[in-house]
């Protein structure tokens, strides 16, 4: 296929001026792209989207208009960035004047060395500037963003100081809709790039080329390229696709698009109940949810990830569509092995379904080195429902860190149901589960965690399930 | 030469002590602010360098082929030792560390370097260099290197009194504590740009602490007097101590680079390779024994530090040192032993961080006096309180400990403003009703000596230069990295020659201005350039008086000069513009530019005898913390901080807040989150920011108390202010404290060991031990007697 006559051409606005990037080898991440065109603000602080100092943002769609969204320039590629209306830390400032955000971190000693301030600045721009914001901004919106110099304290108050964004071209801007991204088909430096616009042209293309790898936010396969010179011929899109980016909810299912980014689940899943919401808040950072997507996550199939363990303990399936037709598969059964999935090369999730009603109640626990932002080194979610008799309906028990995949733990349900009817959620019951964890749970030693630590924390978290069924019935 | 910039006028005060924003501020925020890899679209047709790392901790090089990589398209060239004119070294005092080694002393360590066109292509040229190596066994742990006696020098001893009496003190016991190290994490990573200059010299831009040495290993390694050299500092993106020493092989390869291609060589370690080619602060092993009154008074103590220096010597002889010094923390040490051993092992070359040692130093005694009081079942902070130093004391070394007395000021004061015993209360009860989570609260001191412990380095100059428009250019030794050096800079040039911030343009830091400067480092940058930028600006001052004097017809001594204007003593309605003032001297033939220089009074130290006085004076701190504790996962929260500095007059109130709230903030990181890890290949395993965590803002507490000690006035510095770039981050030992109390209160009281850094993993199985206590004691099926 060649790309003069099949498509759109690679061009995006960058801070209103339309750059392209035609002729850039695909690999090239946005970070480089943006700072070879003179634009040194943002910087390359860790090229794995965890410090922020590469932090621009880019205007999305949000109801009746748009919004201004924090992403790592780092872990885009550059024609990933095709379409996309981006603003760089350049553009706060034009005619000499500095943005209410810029202000306040320079006079309230926001920034020491400066190399990560660009970053904190468009983290915060994008919060000042979010359609709805009521009271200061929200400091959890620099999450994705690290300084080494100043303690944070003087940036968590420049965000706590600011008041409704200021009328002005930024805020004008989003009343209109974000850029529709369109197809594109590009190939440059020996390697391609494809972004179609309907699940049945991305199967298609995966199809016609075995080769052909998926990319969804990129917040994983992007690092592998930064960190670890990861090479791929031909890299699918599957941004522009509508379909893959619904969410709808039904008596019987709530249906998440697998392309959703994780931010975007949190704001439109509205009946989301609590234990929901804390997961998606301590899933990676707002800039990385702003890009990262369930699909992404559980494709990926990491032993450590933060996506499967809730999902598992809500019994959720799996869309999966290719040319050869569709499926619907339980997560439970998609995880076959070591980052390895059900899912054949040629084929795409669609959705993540999760059935209603949703259990009784539901925990998701976190447990990292740091709280926020970090790997997990035991990610647990436990679910439980009571018969009329305070007896154990359904349980569910579910693990990332323990094995080489997310993990049911069928053993542990076995343990408090029983081959003859439910049994009370008490200390006897926490024990028989963690009888059985110690059987099933397989964990590794390494730099998060010891064997002995994973596999004790992950009992423990039972007990603490029961103290907190307990806290929250008293 | 006037520490305290006084000179023949008097000073008006009102912009020194100015809480006044970073003097790049608003570069900062807009993204102006250049770095110097930034700098590299600046330079026509530049060569990118990228290394070829070994992949063994330990092995013999027996053959490079790098053929293959010349063929790659878009390799430049290969940088070897045969590309070397001069030495091909770039160890800072011993020679000791070669950048094309025929033996391979660590993880990753460079072997040779590929230049190319792209870093794309310098990358896969240097995967293309095939190496063959013969492995070797190697050291990778402190325990290790002291079982097969590796240490990189002889041990170093500080005594005084008679150690042995611990022995028959009424509470005697031992005990060992290991201390992890910590990756400085800059955000900017270490950077290097050269070229060849128009008359043959060789240019750098660098992201060093250090410029002067920078350029001595540039001319050492091109076998070049150091005057074709010039190497300049535009800012740093964060240093700690990691750019102190460790910023010279990079420039070095980039110099190399430029000398043999003559095209501009930039060279910039991304986060992967930093992690794994950088040293970092020292891990620490520490075993002691100490000796208790019954009532908590230390009789005395032996303690023996083993530190981990990496590979090469590096500045650990210095961190060592800084250690022993500090092991006495604020406290009176009345018979103490101490001994010092620097390990040699197959990692990254430990270097300086932000405590140089101190840190190290004072977390062994703090563990010391925390298992004392538990032993003794005494509150931790009657223990510590009861061995302050008082005024008239002299440290183990023998140095007068002035302002003693300080300490118990600044520690009453806060536990006062802090509410410290009301929250203990509080404390106490909340813990009794909450058998799965417990809150602790500890309050600790901080003594830290301010100079570099080599007196020699204890030398400043500047060099002023006020142009006949009446702008200053100001030009001195220290480098900034963040700290707001230049800022107080500024504020002591504006201060001192009567002239707003904006009148005075700081340079970049530049041998080319400033010959043979000190590192900025040691907390004493201020103190040093600041004191030199002040005599230099006090001379001009009184020259430009002089002038002033004719023009305003008034008598030389009643001249003032104030935010740009010249007049007589409170006739500022006769005022005249300063640049009239320096216009007319100029006419005069007054020179308008000055060297000042500054050298630290009355420090001298005899390391053989282990006596004297190093430190020109002490900071002093206390913080008080509050954490709480998840029995179940050992995770923690920290709820509230409160401290109390002293930083002497403040010449810049912002900064140094900025630096006692981030220096503690970077203390939590080394006490908690932060942690080393290396595989048993000697690979860092966590050499990545997903790996490893330094503190994010939901680690700050929610409360967060800074204040300054008042009327504190330091005699005999500049503008009598006291250093506060390192003391701040020894605060964070409250937190460790803090974390270690709320761990005792899931037990029976007893002392908590607790490696450093704080995980929830170490927490967690702390906790556990804990619980085991309290049963065994309660339980008399637990009991044994």
């Amino acid at each position: 296929m060649k790309a003069a006559n099949s498509s759109q051409s690679p061009d995006f606005l960058l801070n209103n001026r339309p750059v392209s990037v035609r002729g850039v080898d695909p690999q090239t991440t946005l970070l480089d792209y943006i700072r070879a065109q003179g634009l040194t603000g943002a910087k390359e602080g860790c090229a794995e989207g965890e410090c922020g100092a590469c932090t621009v943002v880019l205007v999305a769609n949000r109801a009746g208009g748009s919004e201004y969204r924090a992403v790592n320039s780092c872990l885009m590629l550059a024609p990933m960035a095709a379409g996309h209306e981006i603003y760089t830390v350049e553009a706060l400032a034009a005619g000499g004047k500095l943005a209410e955000v810029q202000q306040a971190m320079a006079a309230g000693g926001g920034s020491q060395c400066g190399y990560c301030t660009p970053g904190f600045v468009m983290s915060m721009f994008a919060e000042h500037y979010r359609p709805g914001r009521v009271g200061p901004c929200d400091p959890h919106e620099l999450g994705g963003n690290l300084c080494r110099c100043t303690g944070y304290r003087p940036i968590r108050d420049a965000a706590l100081s600011l008041g409704p964004a200021p009328s002005g071209d930024f805020l004008d801007r989003l009343s209109r809709p974000a850029p529709r991204l369109e197809a594109i088909e590009y190939e440059s430096a020996g390697a391609r790039f494809s972004r179609p616009n309907s699940i049945e042209k991305c199967l298609s293309i995966l199809a016609g080329d075995p080769e052909a790898r998926l990319i969804s936010g990129g917040t994983d396969l992007v690092v592998e390229s930064n960190l670890r010179s990861r090479r791929w011929k031909h890299l699918v899109s599957v941004e522009a696709i509508g379909e893959l980016r619904e969410f709808s909810e039904s008596a019987r299912t709530i249906t998440i698009g697998a392309a959703l980014p994780l931010n975007e689940i949190a704001m439109r899943w509205s009946t989301a109940p609590d234990v929901c919401r804390q997961w998606l808040q301590l899933f990676a950072s707002p800039p990385l949810r702003n890009r990262a997507t369930l699909g992404g996550n559980l494709a990926t199939a990491s032993p450590i990830g933060d996506g499967a363990p809730l999902l598992l303990a809500l019994d959720a399936s799996v869309r999966l569509a290719s040319q050869r037709g569709r499926r619907t598969i339980p997560l439970a059964s998609f995880f076959t092995g070591y980052r390895r999935t059900a899912l054949a090369p040629d084929e795409l999730i669609t959705a993540i379904e999760i059935p209603k009603p949703l259990p009784e109640f539901v925990r998701f626990y976190k447990v990292a080195k740091r709280r926020m932002d970090d790997i997990s080194t035991v990610a647990a979610a436990m679910a439980m429902d009571w018969d009329a008799s305070g007896r154990i309906a359904r349980a569910r028990f579910a693990f990332g860190g323990v094995a080489p995949v997310p993990l049911r733990v069928l053993a542990a349900e076995e343990a408090v149901i029983g081959p003859h009817g439910g049994q009370r959620w008490n200390d006897a019951a926490v024990e028989r589960v963690q009888a059985a964890l110690e059987k099933t749970l397989d964990p590794i030693g390494d730099h998060r965690g010891s064997r002995e630590y994973r596999l004790a924390v992950a009992k423990s978290l039972v007990a603490k399930f029961l103290w907190e069924r307990r806290e929250a019935a008293a | 030469m006037g520490a305290a910039g006084g000179g023949c006028l008097k000073i008006a005060g009102t912009i020194a002590g100015q809480a006044v924003p970073h003097e790049s501020a608003r570069e900062h925020v807009t993204g102006d602010a250049l770095y110097t890899d930034d700098l590299l679209l600046r330079f026509a047709r530049p060569l990118h360098a990228w290394p070829v790392i070994a992949p063994h901790a330990h092995a013999l090089v027996k053959a490079l082929d790098f053929s293959p990589a010349l063929s790659e398209p878009g390799v430049a060239t290969v940088l070897t030792d045969k590309d070397v004119p001069g030495e091909g070294d770039s160890g800072s005092n011993r020679h000791d560390e070669p950048l094309f080694p025929t033996e391979v002393m660590y993880h990753s360590q460079p072997v040779a370097w590929v230049l190319g066109e792209t870093l794309d292509a310098a990358q896969r040229g240097a995967r293309r260099v095939s190496v063959e190596y013969e492995p070797l066994p190697a050291i990778l742990s402190i325990e290790d290197a002291i079982l097969a006696g590796n240490f990189h020098s002889a041990p170093l001893r500080l005594a005084r009194g008679d150690a042995s009496v611990i022995e028959s003190s009424p509470l005697y016991f031992q005990g060992e504590l290991k201390i992890g190290g910590q990756e400085h994490f800059y955000l900017e990573t270490q950077s290097a740009i050269a070229w060849l200059d128009e008359t043959g010299g060789v240019a750098a831009h660098s992201s060093t602490q250090h410029p002067t040495e920078t350029q001595e290993v540039i001319a050492r390694v091109l076998g070049i007097p150091r005057n074709k050299v010039t190497v300049e500092c535009l800012r740093m993106g964060g240093a700690f101590g990691g750019k102190e020493v460790q910023a010279n092989p990079w420039a070095a390869i980039a110099a190399l680079g430029a000398w043999k291609t003559r095209r501009p060589v930039r060279v910039r370690l991304t986060r992967a390779l930093d992690f794994a080619l950088t040293g970092k602060r020292h891990p620490f092993l520490a075993r002691y024994a100490a000796g208790f009154t019954k009532n908590g008074r230390l009789e005395g103590v032996r303690i023996s530090l083993y530190s981990d220096g990496g590979w090469s010597l590096d500045l650990s002889e210095p961190v060592l040192s800084r250690a022993m010094f500090h092991c006495d923390n604020a406290y009176l040490l009345p018979a103490v032993e101490i001994t010092g051993l620097i390990c040699r092992t197959h990692k990254t070359s430990q270097t300086a961080f932000r405590g140089f040692g101190g840190p190290q130093g004072m977390l062994v005694i703090e563990e010391i006096l925390d298992e004392a009081a538990r032993r003794l079942s005494l509150p931790p902070e009657i223990v510590r309180e009861r061995n302050f130093y008082r005024d008239g004391d002299t440290t183990h070394y023998g140095q007068p400990v002035k302002d003693a007395g300080r300490i118990e000021i600044i520690w009453s004061r806060l536990k006062e403003s802090s509410g410290f015993a009301q929250r203990r209360e509080e404390i106490d009860h909340w813990n009794s009703r909450h058998p799965h989570f417990k809150r602790g609260l500890a309050i600790t001191p901080v003594k830290f000596g301010i100079s570099f412990t080599a007196t020699f380095f204890n030398q400043g100059a500047a060099l002023v230069l006020i142009y006949r428009d009446g702008s200053v250019q100001v030009n001195h030794g220290g480098a900034e990295m963040g700290q707001g050096l230049h800022t107080k800079i500024q504020q002591i040039a504006a201060e001192t020659l009567g002239l707003d911030l904006e009148s005075v343009r700081v340079m970049p830091t530049s041998t080319g201005k400033i010959p043979n400067t000190s590192a900025t480092a040691a907390s004493a940058g201020t103190d040093l350039n600041g004191a030199a930028v002040a005599d230099a600006c006090s001379q001009l001052r009184c020259r430009l008086a002089q002038g002033a004097a004719v023009l305003l017809g008034c008598d030389v001594a009643d001249v003032r000069l104030s935010q740009g204007l010249v007049f007589p003593d409170a006739e500022e309605h006769r005022a005249i513009p300063f640049a009239r003032v320096c216009d007319a001297a100029y006419r005069q033939r007054v020179p308008l530019f000055a060297q000042g220089y500054y050298r630290t009074p009355d420090i001298h130290y005899d390391p053989q005898a282990g006596r004297g006085a190093p430190f020109h004076y002490f900071a002093y701190a206390a913080a008080v913390s509050e954490v709480e504790v998840d029995g179940f996962t050992g995770d923690y929260r920290l709820l509230r901080t409160d401290i109390l500095e002293d930083a002497g007059d403040s010449v810049s109130p912002l900064v140094d807040r900025g630096q006692i709230e981030g220096g503690f903030i970077q203390g939590v990181g080394w006490l908690t989150l932060e942690e080393l890890v290396w595989d048993a290949k000697g690979r860092l395993a966590t050499a990545g920011a997903s790996t490893y965590k330094l503190p994010s803002w939901t680690e700050v507490p929610d409360v967060f108390e800074v204040n300054f000690l008042e009327r504190a006035t330091e005699r005999g510095t500049i503008f009598g202010s006291k250093a506060v770039g390192e003391p701040p981050l020894m605060l964070a030992i409250s937190v460790r404290e803090a974390i270690r109390d709320a761990i005792a209160r899931f037990g029976a009281g007893g002392p908590v060991l607790l490696e450093s850094p704080a995980t929830p993993e170490r927490v967690f199985f702390a906790v556990q031990r804990a619980r085991a206590e309290r049963e065994a004691r309660v339980s008399p099926v637990g009991a044994t007697q």
